[in-house]
């Protein structure tokens, strides 16, 4: 099956463009899986450039309070990880950005991966990231994902020596995720210190797209990480907002107003 | 100090068979890394040994004896009935030799900030135990259920200087225990060390923890050649995790003739979500960095567990258990809450011990098993602990029947 491509011409262009990338989270069906959908459609009118969907999962232990408890709302509204593919599925033609689930292990390796791999392909996903796949553990799933056209992102952390981001380099492909700092998901009032000279060290090995993430919430923080990193990825301050305004009748025109503010191109209502 | 005959090490990456690994965040694929290395040097050291060997005799209070079990063997009908007394080691169970040994691993790679879980209570007084003794400081997640249930072990851990930490995530028991202390490493890596209190995890731990454990079936199989003149016909053990099944089952693995069984929670019945016999009702998975059998749904979420004892209360088994199952080396059977609690206070009645709910398990499962083996075999089961964490649970239970 051929690629997609969608990830590689998405940063392409952000670095033809010299324009700082948003890569946007959210978890397949919080608050439901209707509404999940519409806000991946409002977050790609308002300019994401890469969508990062969360597949709910029992046990998310590398994620802080707020990405759990969005997994709880998912799991109780119905969430799964076919759930989750078959509303990528219905948005599909409707989106223009790149599509990239975010799972543990188990969900996917519980469908079997060649199952898993084909049902995704068909979706019209774009990339995949395991989040307790480490590269040692993800040979045979990062060639079953290749061989449906589909990327394997693989993250990179503070922790990650040199020679395992040479190899996540030459076997990821799409994107780099890099861990901005040490711990679970979650907001931050500032970008990490150690963040610019971890992109800088990634940056040495390899010329993939580096999206840097964990702690970002501001317009400022998307332009601080953009300075260094092809990207800033905003997961539990968009999952918060979701969140505090999922009761509320315009929810889907809030979500699509805080990304045109982290963008830095409109006003943010808080809710 | 103590000669390691067996060398039963899984393959590089972690796996016995298909079974173990490492799946844990990127983060943690260094410190695991380290530790790996830094334990197989601890091994190797013979100063290390020699003072794991100094405490688990002066302090832990090993060779625990081996006590034949006369008058439940006569209740049983059957064969003799051998019971390896764990629960006379300082603290009260089997946990203390994997905390020790673990405490002592962690000072000597210059972590001084312990973070460990606890389901029963049992591994986080042991760990609370073992930084009080070593000077480490140390921090405890227990389940919000397990806290309420056994609130004994709670009292014991802070008078020994731990902080508890209370779970109220997903069941409030111990895999949501090992979630929060998994997220608390992430975020500490720097100085803490994460004491894992069962053959679980990602690779090192499954091998760690059963090398620290190794000891219990190192001394048992001396005790019983010499008390019984034979080995046992079989060895029976409780299986939460499996580190004392584990523990006892690694010396004898090459003696072919004798079965080892291990004895998982029935809990209520088995059916979805009320019971914890992963060999009875799940299958291959990934859980909490290793990959063995698992109780999940269709859509791999972690299925909801139920046990009477907190310790055996949890969705997954160490990674070599299920490679020995795999084998055809060891088997798994289960016992009922009900079964549990009759051996419970057969034990008492009959031998004058209140045995840990955990290991009341084990001992209800050797009473059918001697039945049906007959007088000329012998059954050694392994007492993982003892029950005064336990008392409040079954009087309760027993009020309620």
């Amino acid at each position: 099956m051929p690629r997609s491509n969608r990830l590689e011409q998405t940063f392409a262009q952000l670095r033809a463009e010299k324009r700082p990338g948003l890569v946007t989270f959210t978890t397949a069906g919080d608050p439901d899986l209707p509404r999940s959908a519409e806000i991946l459609k409002a977050l790609d009118r308002a300019g994401a450039d890469v969508l990062e969907i969360g597949v709910p999962f029992s046990d998310p232990l590398a994620d802080g309070p707020v990405i759990q408890r969005a997994t709880e709302r998912a799991l109780a509204s119905g969430g799964s990880l076919r759930a989750s593919l078959a509303m990528i599925a219905t948005v599909r033609p409707q989106i223009k950005a790149p599509m990239v689930i975010f799972s543990y292990a188990n969900p996917l390796l519980r469908m079997g991966l060649d199952a898993f791999a084909r049902q995704a392909a068909d979706a019209g996903v774009d990339g995949v990231l395991a989040l307790d796949l480490p590269i040692e553990e993800a040979n045979a799933f990062r060639e079953t994902l290749a061989a449906s056209g589909i990327d394997t992102i693989f993250l990179l952390s503070p922790t990650t020596t040199d020679a395992r981001i040479q190899r996540a380099a030459e076997l990821g492909s799409g994107f780099l995720y890099g861990i901005s700092r040490l711990g679970v998901t979650g907001a931050r009032a500032q970008v990490a210190s150690g963040a610019e000279a971890m992109v800088r060290r990634i940056r040495a090995h390899t010329t993939m797209p580096i999206a840097l993430g964990f702690g970002i919430s501001s317009p400022e923080h998307v332009a601080e990480v953009c300075a260094y990193a092809d990207a800033a990825v905003v997961g539990s301050a968009l999952v918060s907002m979701i969140a505090e305004a999922s009761a509320k009748p315009d929810l889907i025109d809030r979500v699509e107003g805080y990304v045109r503010w982290l963008k830095g191109a409109g006003q943010h209502a808080h809710a | 100090m103590t000669p390691i005959t067996t060398r039963r090490d899984p393959d590089a990456r972690g796996y016995f068979g298909e079974f173990g690994g490492r799946y844990v965040p990127e983060t943690l694929v260094e410190p695991v890394e380290e530790l790996e290395r830094a334990y197989f040097a601890a091994r190797d050291d013979a100063a290390f040994q020699a003072e794991l060997d100094r405490l688990l005799k002066h302090y832990v209070g090993r060779p625990t004896p081996i006590f034949e079990a006369a008058r439940l063997s006569a209740a049983a009908g059957g064969a003799r009935i051998f019971l390896k007394r764990e629960d006379l080691t300082h603290t009260g169970a089997h946990k203390i030799n994997n905390a020790i040994g673990q405490a002592l691993l962690a000072a000597r790679m210059g972590k001084r900030r312990i973070v460990a879980e606890t389901g029963a209570g049992q591994h986080g007084v042991a760990t609370a135990t073992a930084c009080a003794l070593l000077g480490l400081d140390c921090h405890v997640y227990m389940g919000a259920e397990d806290m309420d249930r056994q609130a004994l072990n709670v009292v014991r851990m802070r008078l020994l200087g731990a902080e508890v930490l209370r779970v109220d995530a997903g069941s409030k028991t111990l895999k949501d225990a090992i979630n929060e202390a998994m997220r608390d490493w992430v975020t500490n890596v720097a100085d803490t060390y994460y004491l894992l209190g069962s053959v679980l995890g990602p690779h090192p731990y499954p091998l760690m923890v059963r090398e620290f454990q190794s000891v219990i079936g190192r001394e048992a199989r001396g005790q019983i050649l010499a008390l019984a003149g034979t080995l046992p016909t079989a060895i029976v053990a409780c299986v939460g995790g499996g580190s004392n099944a584990m523990g006892i089952f690694d010396a004898f693995i090459e003696d072919r003739d004798v079965r080892l069984i291990g004895v998982e929670a029935g809990g209520e019945q088995i059916i979805r979500g009320r019971h914890a016999a992963r060999f009875a009702g799940g299958s291959a998975g990934v859980l909490q960095g290793t990959r063995t059998f698992v109780l999940q749904d269709d859509d791999g979420n972690i299925e909801l567990t139920h046990s009477i004892s907190a310790g055996l209360d949890y969705a997954a088994v160490g990674p070599e258990h299920a490679w020995l199952r795999a084998i055809g080396r060891s088997e798994y059977a289960h016992v009922n809450d009900d079964e549990a609690l009759a051996a419970f206070q057969t034990l008492a009645r009959l031998e004058g011990i209140l045995p840990a709910l955990e290991s009341a398990h084990a001992i209800a499962y050797a009473m059918r098993l001697a039945k049906e083996l007959g007088p000329s075999a012998t059954v050694l089961v392994n007492l993982s602990g003892r029950g005064d964490k336990d008392v409040q649970t079954v009087e309760k239970t027993l009020a309620e029947k």
